[in-house]
């Protein structure tokens, strides 16, 4: 099942609807990856709070997307990690240090915004 | 496809979408025996570590969910086997950040922290048992 990654103005958009195996993991990474270059955007969202889990896997392969997608010229925001997930996620040792994360989808924007050479507005 | 019978639900584990479905069979059983909210994300994402494992490192095996009462406890025991190459050193399969694969190296010394007991044998060349257990807080 592939991800379906919106595009609103040089933003991409994924949202996460049904639990990910590994592989729809790793085609959001490649496909994200492929989309910053033609679509020529300067960010990506990827919520997931539809995720009831984000194991060691999840969490580094959305931190391998963040790396990427900033060697292509665009930053990746992670949103909506739900209260449990993120509890469950400490206690296995796993963080997300270095990428930017935000609360929704509102958050995001306004991140990418804020990283946007303080031209954010001009759209 | 999961099989349920007197002993509890046994899930093949043979691929990564395997996988999912012992970590969503692990967190509806729970539910049964009565865990909620964080807990539930905790026990699945235990079962999620130690699927990986499986797949990883013995690329077969299967993780068995059953609920469990002892001394007027319920709980839940998830029992990951496999006869796959085994570890040779679990003390130091049980540190975080150690990993002879390409994981993070936190799967088992993180199953353990967030289950409430957690044993596991090997023998190199035999294969692994991992058994956890999580008991509903009174």
């Amino acid at each position: 099942m592939g991800i379906p990654i919106l595009k609103l103005g040089h933003v991409l958009i994924a949202s996460i609807q049904d639990a990910l195996t590994d592989n729809d993991l790793i085609q959001l990474r490649d496909d994200l990856s492929s989309q910053v270059g033609w679509s020529r955007a300067t960010g990506v969202i990827i919520d997931v709070s539809a995720l009831d889990v984000m194991d060691s896997f999840a969490t580094r392969t959305l931190r391998g997307i963040a790396d990427i997608t900033k060697l292509r010229g665009a930053k990746t925001v992670i949103v909506g990690i739900q209260p449990d997930v993120a509890f469950a996620m400490i206690q296995l040792g796993l963080d997300l240090d270095g990428v930017t994360t935000g609360l929704d989808l509102d958050e995001g924007l306004a991140a990418i915004g804020r990283g946007d050479r303080g031209d954010a507005g001009h759209g | 496809m999961p099989v349920m019978g007197d002993d509890g639900i046994t899930v093949t584990i043979a691929n990564e979408s395997d996988i999912v479905t012992a970590r969503q069979m692990g967190r509806a059983l729970s539910e049964q025996v009565g865990f909620q909210g964080s807990d539930l994300t905790i026990i699945a994402t235990a079962i999620s570590e130690i699927a990986r494992n499986i797949v990883t490192y013995a690329q077969r095996g299967e993780i068995v969910l059953r609920p469990v009462t002892a001394n007027s406890r319920r709980g839940v025991v998830v029992v990951a086997r496999d006869d796959g190459p085994g570890i040779p050193d679990i003390a130091r399969a049980m540190q975080d950040g150690y990993s002879t694969g390409k994981t993070l190296g936190l799967g088992l010394p993180g199953a353990r922290r967030l289950m409430d007991e957690f044993e596991i044998q090997s023998e190199v060349g035999v294969g692994t048992i991992v058994t956890m257990r999580k008991w509903l807080r009174r």
